[in-house]
């Protein structure tokens, strides 16, 4: 293990600028977790399956000879349509169950896409070529695909938009009336039911932009959603619900790590650092919570 | 300790016994399911300590499974040759191990296999079993994962491609002598898990752990020290979920770090999946439960194969939604008067249903 990045320090300014337009997708996933965490109150392990799916939507759109970045309006939209249905067969029977019993039917959901995708597209990894060319920067010592540009643009965009319907709209404000408090807004008229299911389906259609952005900046392959959910579920954990800076900023730090991470260790450790990053913070925040909790010796 | 078994049990102990002596000798030939059946009760009933007992739904077992296969198969290796040699030349066709050092081995692995997973539960449960519900659920998952991943970077242990186990010495008979072999060793682990487990159950213990599961803050205002029975608990699982991860590596005799050990999409799931199936928190639950999903298991592992996966996801939605208090418990709601609770006529006549 030579560490190349000691001998080309330019190659740190390489790893921090990959790491925050990373991290803008990962908190873009992540936003999405954080809202029906609030909403509904389960942990959606089949996040990442979700994600790898809207990947597969403009990964067909590109092998039908479209190209592959209008699949950010059309995976949403089969997206949308997917979360609902998986709402309607499922999530609605374990919304108000305990969080394991989300978590294991997730789970459920996860082995069950993965395995379909695995079907449908086979367990080759993909891409679908973009050929946005490559920006060089600092003497060509720094390349940034134009890709890694554009997909950290439409994400800011996505969440902007999403932040405005929020705000605005009325079934925005369901949704918030909701996870402030589910009985209160269904006494005054809310039909809780429909925000779950527009919850998890706007959950989905986020998902689905971010799949179609991995799809042109990364690759795809129907066995790697869980390392998405994990990182989502971490960049929640850490920033807190409904702290949207708080989401994009660990998100970007997420990233950085991971870059950082693929540098030093190797790119074989990179997920095991993630999920080994994701056991220090809970286990670090298991401690900070403890201090508080002292007893009469 | 035999005195807490009354007259009916013995009958359904020395049955199941029984069964476990003759079937797989009437149906040789599926001597290593019957073997798989003991390994997945095995693995059913030590998750129920954490998740039906005490409440903390663990994924990260598997770590232990994963560990005590490779320490097992390591330590088998390792007394007699060198191991980065035996894992860079695909073992078995240069080293070979006499009937004496294979067993010699094997008494020593399996007995590392035991005790380093404990020790690692011991570690490592101050830190991870401080987390409350699904924060510990989702960092053992973690845990389970992230062990998988770094197996899969280690050179010495044959990184992302595995090692082999050492093979069956060739002089003392052929693969029926050591699958029988194998069967009777994994009889002996299931005999020795179960009596533990069940003596365990008739201690103070199971009323400790209970009372964790039913509200911790109030176990821990009533004077016990939770922290302490919780690890004791992880040990005790971690240290037959190694034996069995050891026996397993032997078994199967190849070992790979992410579909065979740490292999948390089915291992690490069934476990969780079983004892829910059966019914959390009973002795026996764990045990049907494990038993009836190996009845699916195999057959839909045979016959569809391709859609195992995806019936593995409906089989856990399905068990999830729509049976989570799992057969026993099923049982117990049909019929109470089975598990010795006892309910007067008067008291039936009196319900009322409010609908």
């Amino acid at each position: 293990m030579d560490l190349l990045i000691f001998e080309h320090p330019i190659l740190i300014v390489q790893a921090l600028m990959d790491g925050v337009l990373l991290g803008i997708l990962f908190a873009l996933i992540a936003y999405g977790m954080a809202l029906q965490w609030g909403v509904m109150n389960i942990i959606n392990i089949a996040q990442g399956e979700l994600v790898i799916m809207g990947g597969y939507v403009a990964y067909f759109l590109y092998m039908n000879g479209i190209h592959p970045a209008f699949g950010v309006i059309v995976s949403p939209i089969v997206m949308y349509f997917v979360g609902i249905g998986i709402y309607k067969l499922v999530i609605n029977k374990v919304v108000d169950k305990d969080l394991f019993t989300s978590i294991l039917a997730t789970f459920g959901i996860s082995i069950l896409m993965m395995q379909l995708m695995n079907f449908m597209f086979g367990a080759d990894v993909v891409v679908a070529q973009s050929n946005f060319g490559t920006t060089m920067l600092f003497d060509n010592s720094v390349t940034l695909p134009n890709s890694k540009i554009f997909a950290s643009a439409i994400s800011v965009i996505a969440a902007i938009i999403l932040v405005l319907y929020m705000k605005k709209s009325k079934l925005g404000r369901a949704i918030r009336a909701t996870a402030q408090n589910a009985r209160a807004a269904k006494i005054l008229g809310v039909d809780t039911e429909k925000v779950y299911a527009s919850t998890f389906g706007i959950n989905a259609a986020l998902c689905g932009v971010a799949g179609a952005l991995i799809a042109i900046t990364f690759t795809l392959h129907p066995y790697v959603g869980l390392p998405y959910t994990v990182r989502s579920f971490m960049i929640v954990i850490v920033a807190g619900l409904g702290n949207l800076p708080g989401v994009a900023l660990s998100g970007m730090g997420l990233g950085v790590f991971e870059e950082f991470a693929d540098y030093l260790l190797g790119t074989e450790f990179r997920i095991a650092s993630v999920f080994l990053l994701l056991v220090l913070i809970l286990v670090y925040r298991r401690f900070k919570l403890a201090r508080s909790r002292e007893y009469l010796k | 300790m035999l005195s807490n078994i009354n007259k009916k049990d013995i009958f359904i102990y020395l049955g199941v016994l029984a069964f476990a002596l003759i079937a797989p000798n009437v149906f040789s030939d599926y001597r290593i399911q019957f073997t798989f059946w003991l390994i997945l009760i095995i693995l059913a009933i030590t998750w129920n300590i954490q998740g039906g007992e005490m409440g903390y739904n663990t994924f990260g077992n598997i770590m232990f499974f994963g560990v005590g296969m490779y320490v097992c198969a390591s330590i088998q290796i390792g007394m007699f040759f060198d191991l980065g040699q035996w894992t860079v030349s695909g073992g078995e066709k240069t080293f070979i191990h006499t009937p004496d050092q294979y067993f010699q081995g094997l008494w020593v692995g399996l007995l590392a296999a035991a005790i380093i997973p404990a020790i690692i539960a011991f570690v490592i449960g101050y830190g991870v079993l401080g987390l409350r519900g699904h924060y510990f659920a989702i960092c053992t998952l973690g845990i389970g994962i992230a062990s998988g991943e770094l197996a899969g970077g280690i050179e010495i242990i044959g990184a992302g491609q595995g090692m082999t186990a050492p093979p069956w010495p060739k002089d003392i008979g052929g693969t029926e002598y050591r699958n029988e072999f194998f069967y009777y060793l994994t009889l002996a682990l299931f005999v020795m898990t179960f009596v533990f487990i069940k003596w365990l159950y008739s201690t103070r213990f199971r009323l400790v752990l209970n009372a964790i599961r039913d509200n911790e803050d109030k176990a821990e205002a009533m004077g016990i020290e939770t922290m302490r029975y919780k690890i004791t608990g992880w040990v005790i699982s971690a240290f037959f979920v190694g034996l069995a991860g050891g026996l397993v590596g032997n078994i199967v005799g190849y070992i790979e770090p992410v579909e065979v050990a740490f292999d948390g999409r089915e291992m690490g799931v069934f476990m969780v999946l079983m004892c829910i199936l059966g019914g959390k928190g009973t002795l026996w639950g764990p045990v049907i439960g494990a038993s009836v999903f190996h009845i699916f298991k195999e057959s839909f592992w045979s016959y569809f194969l391709g859609w195992q996966y995806v019936a593995l996801g409906v089989l856990i939605i399905v068990i999830v939604v729509y049976l989570p208090e799992g057969i026993m418990g099923f049982l117990r709601d049909k019929k109470p008067e089975w598990f010795g609770e006892v309910m007067d006529e008067e008291d039936r006549k009196a319900q009322v249903t409010l609908d």
